[in-house]
């Protein structure tokens, strides 16, 4: 792999900028790999990463029906941050953070992992005090986070409107200054790039129809280029983890759902962090390209169709226009939708299934972009050891069944 | 955005006036008290989150308030009909062209309905 560089630019430079690598290869599949990972969005290409980075197991297929981080990886508002209530969570997450934190030198890429701090608003007095628990639960749990009141808010985003006369007035916030954004097509890029150079084969256009399991052990799968043995293969495949599991006979706690995010004509630089809320139901943030980019919540009803409905892009423009009246006249550029596959408790699973060597890490709901490298890690991890990593062990796909749920929803500033 | 039938009111209304409850003809266990976990979880839990035809639920929520199914296609978001509680679809991941509307009729099952009249506190 041709490392980049500044002064690797400069040369490249001289020659008209034609001479650059192909950033990965499109290799044949072969017979038979020691690890196969279904789906090539981001925690499927992480995890292929780690998998060849920290546990020496090179011989691995990255499968994808369609093209590299076409799903939810390139559909997401791309925040990331840590602050979950729960013991599970915060490890998961703030693990999460922690590798975000290296990740651009790691990968030799950039992924524009931009600290520039999230805010959780709260609109009465129940959010606030929602707020100081979850504040003070990520605190001992080491977890970057503060509680600030409306005053502070307005210094921090000078074009909030923090007036008391606002129908949802914003009373203050959780902040966790060291979350923030990054780059979300380059970061399946990236480790695309980075598990290929370790010798992973990426396999676009490549869609797994059905699973090889004898004796409740999986030994390959069928694709539409032939069929692929391993004895141990991840599924990461979001939205269709349903579909996927239904080959391989099995039954998932999921429902997909679509969520849409919309971004505007580009503006000058106006909010350079990123604003939240629960309780009017929306979020924004500025790229460095100058777009707003909004989201808010799924619809409620079962779809595969990569798109929204307009009256969530209404309720959600609304709520935008609540905290900035600033807003009211710019105009939207673009809409899309992604397919999220929602667990109950809003908590992913990373599990082990009754099917031997077949694993599942799905269920990331609405804020999967944020755990991709630590999901990858510890995904990773889990594969090559055969018994799920600590991290991930509270995750598993039992806790439907024993009762045992990380009850996330509405209570880690999870604005869905 | 969904133009939908409410078999009740009998009129097409915007989505909006609706709430879509997720999937329908899940059946409450006859005992949840000698359910093991197993199926207490299968119960509350897992979904078949078909792509394709799927049966779900639906609340008139801003118009009769009534509970009623409809059969869509959750990639072509096609809605293929709407249904009263207690009636069989015509439409199934087996039957994707239907069945004739008299086997429908025939069949009308009052299994569905019965269960939830018999439910305590439930006035039919």
């Amino acid at each position: 792999m041709q490392r980049y560089s500044g002064f690797g630019l400069a040369k490249h430079a001289l020659s008209h900028h034609e001479n650059w690598q192909r950033q990965w290869r499109n290799p044949t599949p072969k017979k038979r790999y020691d690890v196969i990972v279904i789906g090539g969005g981001g925690h499927g290409l992480a995890t292929a990463y780690y998998l060849a980075k920290n546990h020496g197991i090179t011989n691995v297929a990255v499968l994808e029906k369609g093209w590299l981080g076409g799903g939810n990886t390139a559909r997401n508002t791309t925040i990331v941050r840590s602050n979950y209530l729960w013991d599970e969570s915060a490890r998961l997450y703030d693990h999460s953070l922690d590798l975000w934190k290296g990740l651009s030198q790691d990968l030799n890429y950039n992924v524009m992992f931009s600290q520039r701090g999230v805010m959780n608003l709260g609109h009465t007095l129940q959010d606030m005090r929602d707020i100081q628990r979850r504040v003070h639960a990520n605190r001992l749990n080491g977890v970057d986070s503060e509680v600030i009141l409306a005053d502070q808010i307005k210094e921090i985003v000078p074009i909030i409107d923090t007036s008391k006369n606002a129908r949802y007035p914003i009373l203050g916030a959780s902040w966790q200054k060291t979350a923030g954004v990054a780059r979300h097509d380059a970061v399946a890029w990236g480790f695309a790039r980075a598990a290929d150079a370790l010798g992973v084969d990426i396999l676009q256009n490549t869609e797994v129809t059905g699973f090889k399991i004898r004796d409740g052990q999986v030994y390959g799968v069928h694709t539409n280029r032939g069929d692929i043995e391993s004895k141990t293969i991840g599924c990461v495949t979001a939205g269709n983890s349903g579909v996927v599991a239904k080959m391989a006979g099995l039954k998932l706690p999921l429902e997909s759902h679509p969520l849409q995010a919309l971004v505007s004509e580009p503006l000058k630089p106006v909010l350079d962090t990123v604003v939240m809320s629960n309780h009017v139901h929306g979020y924004i943030s500025q790229t460095d390209k100058g777009d707003l980019v909004i989201g808010a919540g799924i619809d409620g009803y079962l779809g595969y169709g990569q798109r929204g409905s307009y009256a969530t892009v209404e309720h959600t423009l609304q709520a935008i226009v609540e905290m900035f009246p600033i807003f009211s006249r710019v105009r939207m550029n673009r809409q899309w939708g992604g397919i999220v596959d929602t667990c109950a408790d809003a908590c992913p699973i990373l599990s082990k299934t009754q099917v031997k060597g077949l694993f599942f890490n799905c269920g990331w709901g609405t804020g999967g972009f944020k755990a991709t490298p630590g999901s990858g890690h510890v995904f990773a991890a889990s594969l090559a050891k055969g018994e799920m990593h600590p991290i991930a062990a509270p995750f598993s796909i039992d806790r439907f069944n024993t009762g045992a749920l990380v009850d996330e929803h509405g209570a880690a500033g999870v604005a869905h | 955005m969904f133009y939908i039938h409410c078999p009740y009111c009998d009129e097409y209304r915007d989505e909006e006036e609706f709430h879509p409850k997720g999937q329908a003809h899940i059946a409450r266990p006859e005992d949840p008290e000698t359910c093991s976990d197993e199926e207490w979880g299968d119960y509350l839990f897992f979904r078949d989150n078909p792509r394709g035809i799927h049966h779900e639920l639906w609340v008139h929520a801003i118009g009769c308030r009534k509970f009623f199914n409809i059969t869509r296609n959750s990639a072509s978001y096609e809605i293929l009909e709407t249904y009263r509680m207690g009636e069989r679809p015509r439409f199934s991941a087996e039957h994707p062209q239907g069945e004739s509307a008299e086997h429908g009729a025939a069949v009308n099952v009052a299994d569905e309905a019965g269960r939830v009249a018999d439910q305590e506190g439930v006035r039919a």
